[in-house]
């Protein structure tokens, strides 16, 4: 394991890497301009750590590796590397002052050290009555990847929120990324922040804004990705994508389809998914982990607390299925949810079928 | 061999190393000390123990005693839930805190009361925290013993074992990067040394040079496991050459040997930038916890071999030589420790409990609106209907 920490920045030499990937993002002249997640990561995780000296990276090939997906590139010749390594290290530079992000290769070997997460870096602050913080992200991909079977395709985003102290971040798009990675590593909180290896090169189009030294975007709150009046769909991180073209699709059924990108999962925001069902008066979820405690389970508690009367038909939940992955192609496909499946519950939900 | 994690030279012989074949001889244990207090002469002494400072360790460890003995009590009177003694390890509690600093970052496993009552932390305090009432510093949040105190570097106690002991290297690692002459000491049980943490802790401590003193207090017992069912190694401080640490056994019991030792640690640390493990040796003379009972599984025999080799009384005894005891000094030193051990659990006793809208407050650093809006539903019901707050317990 390794760590990158700054050394005397001035004396330390940009890499080509960043170089170009800062060229890329300042390529300003224009309104919009195209940005890949892995480059929102990068320029986020860059950006923080020539803002405040106390941030560092930390985990498995971060260094000379550049991560195992590469969203560290360039910083360990611009900051300079240190070996290093293990959450529970992190965790005590945390109580110490400094902040940390955590770099899982993937959240599956989180689970070496989730007493860490749970026990320690979440139950800090109260247990210590608010004496010491544990300002830290832990990052990383999350959910199932492809071909790598049950023990690297597994979501993580219902455990960690359950968690009282942790705030959980699940990103979609470079916005998503770039601004919430931002805030994650300014919040004096524990943050978990989830992101999807299959996204890693997806390329999407952000504003000047977002490009912004100092574009950060509220934990804790949900956007409304598309706008409309018939079903709400609520999603997170890559699906948010599935449930876009989903929309699309409803779209040619005359039904017209709002989707609620979480963003956030804790703090999950109440409000927004309760206004969007008494707008719609329908509600589904879509999510690749599996049903039972689900993110579904939890978001539908949350509209029949806050906005019962106002569905017009039961809520439906779309999930991976409910086994470890499987390996063979055929079968990992079929363990998982895709935009005909969250068509399919749709078109079933207005009797359309 | 010129390999990547160094050079290795090579051999003819095809020969093992280690247990059955080239036994190693056992680490032997530095003293000052017998068994009774006795000073040995000739030991190497480098750090003076002058009187005034002797007998500030004194008071504490009799303080200590008294407060082990009262309070253990309460709990068998139902006053709290839990509570755990550290009879028989005072002085490595007592006599290493001394020798610290008090800048030096400290993590405890949960018998290293000592270490706090050293750096100011009173009786009061303590009963305060094991009643958990609204003069707790901790908001009445952590159960018995687990103290903490960021005013006197105390990291608050986490009960799944050995979690300190990483959490002690990356806090050594950012006073290193701070640049502050201090260190992180770090207490765990030889039991704890069983849990992978502690291998991951040692070995970080090495790579990253992170000024840490381990001092492992080998007891031995982990609540009914014996040390000899612990490892096959030669304890722990065996261990720490092969990590690349600096290692020491010490004897645990011997306040003036424990002083030198961790003073020592502190200053190698310190010089050389890089972590050092100590191995105290000692008896946890009492039961793991309130929750245990210890005749169970050890013979009465080896408890009252133990307690004849009191860490207190060998260090009385020490003084005594010194001319800086005498019997009635120490009856009235007792005394005077018992009386304040019983007053402040009536003092606690009589404190009301935190207040019931804290409960909600320090999950987060600002409330997030799920936490708002249960602390508003909770207080708006207690309002509605008065009878429903516990006795005892404010609302605001
Ligand atoms: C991870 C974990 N496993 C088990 C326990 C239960 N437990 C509490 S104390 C203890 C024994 C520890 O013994 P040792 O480290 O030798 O310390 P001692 O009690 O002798 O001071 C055990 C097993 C725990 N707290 N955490």
């Amino acid at each position: 394991m390794q760590f990158l920490a700054r050394a005397s920045a001035a004396s330390l030499r940009r890499s080509q890497a960043a170089t170009e990937a800062f060229q890329r993002l300042g390529a300003c002249g224009y309104a919009t301009t195209q940005l890949t997640v892995r480059d929102a990561l990068n320029s986020a995780l860059d950006e923080e750590m020539e803002r405040d000296d106390k941030v560092f990276i930390i985990g498995e090939e971060v260094g000379e590796y550049q991560g195992a997906y590469k969203i560290t590139r360039g910083l360990l010749q611009k900051y300079g590397a240190k070996r290093a390594g293990f959450t529970g290290i992190a965790v005590g530079s945390a109580f110490q002052g400094l902040k940390p992000v955590v770099e899982f290769m993937t959240f599956n070997f989180s689970m070496q050290a989730i007493d860490q997460i749970v026990n320690s870096a979440a139950k800090h602050h109260y247990m210590s009555a608010g004496q010491i913080t544990c300002p830290i992200v832990f990052r990383g991909p999350n959910g199932p990847a492809a071909g790598v079977a049950a023990q690297h395709s597994q979501d993580f985003a219902p455990w960690y929120a359950s968690v009282p102290g942790l705030k959980v971040i699940v990103p979609y798009d470079a916005e998503d990324n770039r601004g919430l990675l931002k805030a994650a590593i300014r919040d004096p909180d524990p943050v978990v922040f989830l992101e999807n290896e299959i996204m890693y090169g997806e390329s999407f189009e952000v504003s000047e804004e977002v490009l912004d030294k100092d574009f950060v975007l509220p934990i804790g709150k949900a956007k409304i990705q598309r706008e409309g009046t018939d079903l709400t769909i609520v999603a997170s991180g890559k699906l948010v994508g599935f449930a876009l073209q989903a929309a699309a699709e409803l779209d040619k059924d005359g039904v017209s389809v709002e989707v609620v990108n979480l963003r956030s999962i804790k703090p999950l925001d109440r409000e927004t998914i309760a206004a969007s069902v008494k707008k719609t008066h329908r509600l589904l979820t879509v999510e690749e982990g599996w049903p039972q405690h689900g993110l579904g389970s939890e978001i539908i508690a949350v509209v029949v607390e806050e906005a019962f009367d106002d569905l017009d038909a039961p809520p439906e939940r779309v999930c991976g299925v409910e086994i470890p992955m499987p390996y063979a192609t055929p079968l990992e496909d079929a363990a998982l949810p895709h935009v005909s499946d969250i068509v399919r519950v749709a078109r079933r939900m207005f009797n359309l079928e | 061999m010129d390999f990547p994690g160094g050079k290795v030279p090579f051999t003819e012989d095809l020969a093992w190393l280690g247990p059955g074949f080239t036994p190693r001889p056992t680490i032997p244990c530095y003293r000052a000390l017998d068994s009774q207090g006795a000073p040995l002469p000739g030991t190497s002494l480098p750090h003076d123990i002058d009187q005034a400072l002797a007998t500030r360790m004194y008071e504490t460890m009799i303080s200590l005693q008294a407060v082990d003995t009262i309070f253990y009590e309460a709990q068998r009177q139902g006053r709290f839930s839990f509570y755990m003694t550290s009879t028989g390890e005072e002085s490595t509690a007592v006599a290493s805190a001394a020798a610290l600093n008090p800048d030096d970052v400290v993590f405890t496993q949960y018998r290293e009361q000592g270490v706090l009552m050293w750096r100011g932390y009173t009786p009061l305090d303590m009963a305060n925290q094991c009643y958990g009432n609204a003069l707790d510093s901790g908001k009445g949040r952590q159960m018995p013993v687990h103290y903490g105190s960021k005013a006197l570097n105390f990291h608050t106690i986490s009960s799944p074992l050995a979690t300190q002991l990483p959490q002690a290297v990356g806090a050594a690692y950012a006073l290193k990067l701070e640049g502050k002459a201090a260190v992180a000491a770090c207490y765990f049980g030889e039991g704890a040394a069983s849990e992978g943490d502690f291998h991951a802790a040692l070995n970080f401590s090495a790579t990253l040079s992170a000024p840490v003193v381990f001092i492992c207090r080998n007891n031995g017992w982990a609540i009914s496991t014996p040390a000899s069912e612990q490892y096959r190694g030669d304890g722990i401080a065996g261990r720490g050459p092969s990590y690349g640490v600096p290692s020491l056994r010490v004897d645990g019991g011997d306040a003036v040997a424990v002083y030198n030792a961790v003073a020592e640690a502190r200053r190698v640390a310190l010089e050389r930038r890089g972590p050092v493990l100590l191995e105290a040796m000692s008896y946890r003379s009492g039961h793991h916890s309130t929750s245990d009972d210890s005749s169970r599984y050890r013979a009465a025999e080896e408890m009252a071999a133990w307690r004849a080799r009191d860490p207190v009384a060998r260090f009385e005894r020490w003084m005594a030589v010194r001319g800086w005891w005498d019997e009635a000094r120490g009856v009235g030193a007792r005394k005077a420790a018992r009386r304040e051990a019983i007053a402040a659990l009536a003092a606690a006793a009589k404190q009301p409990r935190p207040p019931l809208s804290e409960m909600f407050s320090d999950v987060y650093d600002e409330p997030p609106p799920h936490l708002v809006a249960q602390r508003a539903e909770v207080e708006a019901f207690v309002r509605a209907h008065p009878e429903t707050l516990p006795a005892g317990m404010p609302l605001e």
